[in-house]
């Protein structure tokens, strides 16, 4: 039998594309609550600033000025964006699957380890060939820290925000003993250090800039990432397990390897991250790979709604308010952590904005007959 | 047995004609039902036969569209929770309500709603060991609750409505976490505390057992009707079993052409754990042939859910085998491509869709990796979009726009997006549990005609359904699965009523 029309349902619909407002509309979501957001958590450190009897307008302009003031500056920031982008990242990129990962710092420190103790055995290697060779086996160290933690929660139910966040205490113990025990120079007395790198291995900066190759391989790696998720069937299948678990299950998707290979990818951001930190700033492997470059990363990935294209201008944002905590210091007397608690009104406006996702008509077009 | 208290005992409640619309649709219409005071009451029917309404509006969560009630022989108004409590009705919940880590004691006493801001606990131990001697049963006060085992846990909610005073108890499916000695126990105590005037109780169930054998009245709902009520003594199970069902016309089955093609799934001999862990799954024989649809019936929680996870490769089975068209299946995407293999599986929106992705997206969830009989690794947005507006336009999916999320959809659309992913392209086995479950008749009528036209085209169909009428309409051959095993096999024609009714009960 023939089974057409078995219900006249009425007038259908048609469809041609949408148009260029709703496309907009659509889009602007990920856009302005995040902004909104942004600004929200600057107005009430600004109400901070205020009870602590500083001025906010002072502090954002001079936050500005030693930020984006001048070439000087930019290049500060700069250089400071480049471990952000590759932290961001590593939330972002397991984020797609739904995953909280917030231990990047292990896999930067381990990263940077990793890089500074093979130096020392590849110093006859000419560069060219020994500095990716760094480059993968910190990315290696990386993915296998942040990929065995996508292994526990899928294999074994662990929660991967704890689990991560943990095991990252533990990364930085493991550094500490590697560089005062078994790869110490002992050349290095008041900081303990892995030896200094031959010069031929330092990564240098990017020609006319004073910023080094770190920045651009960054951005390279974030426009990568991004057509990963949106334009590859890896990604499209991981934005379904991560929209859904059992619709990817039912789709017979293989949830555990995405999840494994996304956190792996990220963690081998994270270590090319400490490998650059190593090679291109600090020439040797020590204590100060622990700069707390993964944890801005999270508000960073926050910010940027996981989105990879989205975590440039805001890891150069985030990296400028880093860039500018001396200068503030100095001038007007403010202590070290000032950056650290303006980071963390951000991070808590953002978290609160999350719960206003789909609330707004304006930016759901299927909403706006509804009058 | 001792009586709980002397000025207060049972209450009796009675609903007159109450309905309850939401929307367009009707929950619960004209259902007067009478409780008497010290009773034990119960309220069978099937999922979606207005119930859980029915107990939503008396206990105040819902307030009735037209009706009234009367509790204690007086009028009353509920308009929340509260004032239901305030008027001596409780509710036992299928879940329990108590916190694990608290003692019992300790449960009892923050449950109270003028539980003090600081409590006196040797006060409170002494008056809590004063009602528990009064008590027709007791659960240990000073351990946490965690420790204790489900009855003790069961037991102890009902504990707690007495201690707060309540006097008409609603228990909703209380036994399903308990096993069947657990049940008898609580159930007993239960049915003390009615013959001694303490309480009355109205309790959701479905199984048939434990009515009979405890039960004084039943009122049996049907699609939000009234369709049958009287003493238990008087009624036969299997007379029950076809109020539940609506025995007065049963859908005919749908015309169908070819005639059952080779066996296509075969699962023989599988085990596997239940959700809960505590029982098990056990599938002898499970057949489907090409061109023929198996409806397979069963009352909710009987295994139903478990056998969806192991067809599509969610839950591990431990002993025997599940194959596609003779070969080996775990429903590795690669497998379903070659072998055909589709799902439809319930409440679609939760079990086979991302909610905030677009409908292009959602609906290219089977193909966006697929490049000819290949696979490909880069997606063309292009080509999906193409494809789903196709799509969409042939099954009729009602959306504002194609790149809206998935979830803005009404229900009965999300379902005919799902069908058009799943129907589209070739389908040599459909598995399809509840696909109409909450839609609308047009939606139903629609995509039971989908259904029925994949069977047709020669797939073979499992369909796993609560829903009677839905099996008795497109099966070819009925089979019941009742306490995680297959019990019945019968081509549609030779199905009697009464004896699908007893197996679904648990009967064998």
């Amino acid at each position: 039998m023939t089974i057409a029309d078995p219900v006249d349902i009425g007038t259908r619909e048609r469809f041609s594309s949408e148009g260029w407002l709703a496309w907009l509309a659509r889009r602007s979501e990920a856009v302005v609550i995040p902004v909104l957001a942004l600004l929200a958590g600057l107005a009430v450190f600004g109400v901070f600033l205020m009870l602590v009897g500083k001025s906010p307008a002072d502090f954002y302009g001079l936050v500005f000025q030693a930020a984006y003031g001048s070439s000087f500056s930019w290049q500060n920031t700069l250089s400071r964006t480049g471990p952000l982008l590759f932290a961001a990242l590593c939330v972002a990129l397991p984020a797609k699957l739904g995953l909280v990962v917030i231990g990047g710092e292990g896999a930067i420190v381990l990263g940077g380890v990793a890089a500074g103790a093979l130096a020392a055995a590849l110093a006859s290697w000419p560069g060219a060939i020994a500095i990716p060779v760094l480059g993968l086996a910190a990315s290696f160290v990386g993915a296998v820290w942040i990929g065995a933690i996508g292994w526990l929660r899928y294999a074994r139910g662990v929660n991967e925000t704890i689990a991560s966040l943990l095991t990252a205490y533990i990364a930085i113990a493991l550094m500490n003993h590697l560089v005062e025990g078994p790869f110490r120079d002992p050349a290095s007395l008041n900081k303990p250090s892995t030896a200094p790198l031959a010069e031929h291995l330092r990564v240098g900066n990017i020609p006319g800039w004073d910023v080094h190759w770190g920045l651009a391989v960054g951005v390279v790696v974030c426009i990568l990432s991004w057509l990963l998720i949106d334009r590859t069937t890896w990604g499209f299948a991981a934005r379904i397990a991560g929209g859904n678990v059992r619709a990817a299950e039912v789709q017979g998707l293989p949830v555990g390897r995405l999840i494994i290979s996304f956190t792996a990818l990220g963690g081998a951001f994270a270590g090319l991250a400490g490998m650059f930190e190593v090679t291109a700033v600090h020439g040797s492997a020590n204590a100060s790979l622990a700069a707390g470059y993964g944890y801005t990363g999270i508000l960073i990935a926050f910010l940027a709604r996981q989105n990879p294209l989205a975590i440039i201008p805001v890891a150069i944002l985030l990296a400028g308010f880093e860039a500018s905590s001396g200068l503030i210091q100095r001038r007007m007397d403010l202590p070290d952590a000032t950056v650290l608690v303006l980071q963390g009104f951000v991070f808590v406006a953002i978290l609160l904005s999350e719960s206003l996702y789909g609330r707004f008509k304006i930016f759901a077009p299927e909403r706006w007959r509804a009058g | 047995m001792k009586s709980v208290s002397s000025t207060k005992g049972a209450i009796g409640v009675e609903t007159l004609h109450m309905t309850m619309r939401f929307g367009a649709f009707t929950a619960l219409d004209d259902v007067s039902v009478r409780i008497e005071p010290g009773s034990f009451h119960a309220l069978l029917g099937e999922n979606g036969a207005g119930k859980s309404t029915l107990v939503k509006c008396i206990m105040g969560f819902y307030h009735a569209t037209s009706g009234e009630m009367l509790i204690d022989g007086h009028e009353a108004k509920v308009p929340d929770p509260r004032a239901a409590h305030a008027l001596g009705l409780g509710m036992v919940y299928q879940h329990f309500t108590l916190v694990p880590s608290l003692t019992a004691a300790e449960n009892l006493v923050i449950s109270r709603e003028d539980a003090p801001a600081v409590i006196d606990w040797r006060k409170e131990s002494a008056r809590l060991e004063d009602f528990m001697t009064r008590m027709p049963f007791r659960v240990p006060l000073d351990r946490p609750v965690r420790a204790l085992a489900a009855g003790e846990k069961q037991k102890l909610e009902i504990l707690k409505q007495l201690y707060l005073g309540r006097r008409f108890l609603i228990l909703d499916e209380p036994t399903s976490v308990l096993t069947p000695d657990e049940a008898d126990e609580v159930l007993g105590h239960v049915r003390g505390l009615c013959e001694a005037g303490a309480i009355t109780v109205l309790m959701i169930s479905h199984k048939f057992r434990e009515v009979e054998a405890y039960a004084d009245e039943v009122t049996v709902l049907r699609r939000g009707k009234l369709v049958g009520q009287g003493p238990v003594a008087d009624l036969s199970r299997a007379e029950m079993a076809r109020m539940m069902m609506g025995d007065a016309k049963l859908a005919e089955p749908a015309p169908r052409a070819g005639i059952p093609g080779p066996i296509i799934l075969s699962a023989m001999g599988v085990r596997a754990k239940d959700r809960s862990g505590l029982k098990e799954i056990a599938l002898e024989r499970l057949e489907v042939r090409g061109g023929e649809i198996v409806g397979l019936a069963g009352i909710s929680g009987n295994g139903q859910v478990e056998l969806m996870e192991l067809l599509t490769g969610q839950r591990p089975h431990y002993a025997g085998s599940i194959e596609v068209k003779g070969a080996p299946f775990e429903a590795t995407r690669s497998e379903a491509r070659v072998l055909g293999v589709r799902y439809l599986p319930e409440e679609p929106l939760h079990n086979a869709c991302a909610p905030r992705m677009s409908v292009v997206e959602n609906i290219g969830f089977r193909t966006f990796d697929l490049n000819g009989s290949g696979s490909r690794f880069w997606l063309k947005p292009g080509d999906m979009r193409r494809r789903a507006g196709e799509l969409v336009e042939a099954f009729r999916v009602k959306t504002a726009s194609l790149d809206s999320p998935i979830s803005s959809l009404s229900g009965g659309n999300v379902q005919r997006a799902v069908l058009a992913r799943e129907l589209t392209g070739a389908v040599d086995l459909l598995i399809v549990a509840n696909p109409c479950f909450g839609l609308d008749f047009t939606a139903v009528a629609e995509i039971r005609a989908r259904i029925m036209s994949a069977r047709n085209g020669g797939a073979a169909v499992l369909l796993i359904s609560e829903d009677l009428d839905e099996i008795m309409e497109l099966a070819d051959r009925v089979l019941v699965m009742s306490e995680g095993a297959i019990s019945y096999d019968r081509p549609v024609g030779e199905v009697a009523i009464g004896e699908i009714g007893q197996r679904m009960a648990g009967h064998h």
